[in-house]
């Protein structure tokens, strides 16, 4: 049971600067400015909307017919900056980043240049044509592979990810098991991600990673090494189900009641720089799906990209933010802050 | 006049209208009630929902719905919670058989 509070509506599928303003509006009434931090810890690159899969929360509507795909160019110069600028991580996602033809060169260049190298894997795509080696390839590379399971029962899986993903994701999991990741003492990160099956909050991230490493293990044998919970943001096919299940003002309404001001400070858009498929930059990439550059001030694409130039700026919001700050917050790298009393 | 409207719930502050005093020490309690303890918030959500079946008040049982949901609990948790609140409900109704039996028997020869 919650009092009432204030619902802010949902930009539609373009940027709705009123809504950011909205979200702007409730940071100042806190007293939490949301600024950029002082450096780019992350470049994350969005390769493209390829897919082997068509999760009905993606928000990026990714899928197997998309042809939105990075090519080599934007790739190098992607790469130049992360060598330029000494750029400490570089997160690789998409679509399922590994259908890029560049992918594997940009890996392995981003890891020559001393970077560290995450990347977003959907696991089945392990079991698409020449892909069977990723596990050796990811290892070989000492890459973090973050992977999404939704959760630890093949119904709420597939309901979410599609028929039979469960299972194969079980196989991916072991064999990236064999290869040593998430195993104990073997420096090879992988880490899982939570999101709701469903219009709700995830819960507490240490709660259920427990629920999740005691489940995976008894029932499957599996191991890994953290779970990130990450909130379903409202865009594209997600709000696409919020609309068709009745659920958006109320959803919405939950955000906007949970938001937690000791969020805004761990915020990922402190401290990263979204990359699109064409080499265009976002403060996120939830804002990237949105088409919400970064501040008009600032460089707009990587070939004329300078993290100094980020320092302190301002960033673009939208009614989405409230996704990320709300509860305990919501991350790349799952909660940000203790969840709200 | 309709009944139990779904929208009503975030309307629950409404009741403390002429008593505001004694909603927020209401509150106050609740809220502390629902906090990590001696038992975790999901295991207090999955009390809340059988709770809620139990005394067969929509606005809770919509409620600890999404608290099970939101503190990781699944439908197979949360059925085996609501079975418990109705194996209580019929224990309790069949235990009072002996209240029948007593009776009977007080007037039986």
């Amino acid at each position: 049971m919650t009092k009432s509070l204030p619902v802010v509506q949902a930009s539609a599928d373009a940027p709705s600067t009123r809504a950011g303003a909205e979200f702007d509006r409730h940071l100042a009434a806190r007293g939490v400015p949301l600024k950029r931090a002082e450096t780019v810890e992350t470049l994350q690159v969005n390769v493209g909307k390829l897919c082997n899969q068509a999760c009905k929360h993606c928000h990026v509507d990714a899928g197997p017919k998309r042809t939105e795909v990075m090519t080599r160019e934007t790739a190098e110069q992607v790469l130049a900056a992360v060598a330029r600028f000494r750029v400490r991580t570089l997160d690789i996602t998409g679509g399922a980043p590994e259908l890029n033809p560049s992918f594997r060169y940009l890996v392995a260049e981003a890891r020559r240049l001393s970077a560290h190298v995450i990347v977003r894997h959907n696991l089945t795509v392990q079991f698409e044509a020449q892909q069977d080696d990723l596990p050796e390839f990811f290892r070989r590379h000492e890459v973090e592979v973050v992977s999404s399971l939704p959760y630890f029962l093949e119904q709420q899986t597939d309901a979410q990810r599609g028929q039979g993903v469960f299972q194969k994701s079980l196989a991916a999991l072991r064999r990236l098991n064999a290869h040593g990741y998430g195993r104990e003492r073997s420096g090879l990160l992988l880490n899982l991600v939570y999101n709701p099956v469903g219009a709700f909050l995830p819960p507490a991230q240490e709660a259920i990673e427990r629920d999740f490493k005691r489940e995976l293990l008894t029932r499957y044998g599996i191991t890994f090494n953290r779970l990130y919970t990450i909130t379903n943001m409202p865009i594209r096919r997600f709000l696409d189900y919020l609309r068709r299940s009745g659920n958006e003002e109320r959803y919405l309404r939950k955000l906007v009641e949970a938001f937690n001001p000791a969020t805004v400070e761990g915020l990922m858009c402190r401290s990263l720089v979204s990359i699109d498929w064409t080499g265009r930059l976002y403060d996120c990439d939830f804002n990237q799906m949105l088409g919400l550059g970064v501040a008009p001030e600032l460089p707009q694409t990587i070939a004329e990209f300078d993290p100094s130039l980020f320092h302190a700026r301002r960033i673009m919001t939208g009614a989405h933010c409230f996704g990320c700050t709300a509860g305990a917050g919501s991350s790349c790298g799952g909660a940000v802050a203790a969840a709200a009393g | 006049m309709a009944y139990y409207e779904e929208d009503e719930l975030q309307r629950f502050s409404e009741v403390g209208k002429h008593r505001p005093d004694l909603f927020e020490k209401f509150m106050a309690w609740y809220n502390a009630c629902q906090e990590d303890g001696a038992l975790s918030r999901r295991e207090k959500a999955l009390i809340g929902l059988a709770v809620a079946h139990a005394l067969q008040c929509p606005y809770c049982i919509d409620a600890y719905s999404q608290a099970c949901l939101e503190s990781g609990s699944n439908m197979e948790q949360m059925t085996e919670a609501i079975h418990m609140a109705s194996a209580l409900r019929g224990g309790a109704t069949l235990i009072h058989g002996l209240q029948a039996h007593n009776s009977v028997s007080k007037v039986s020869m």
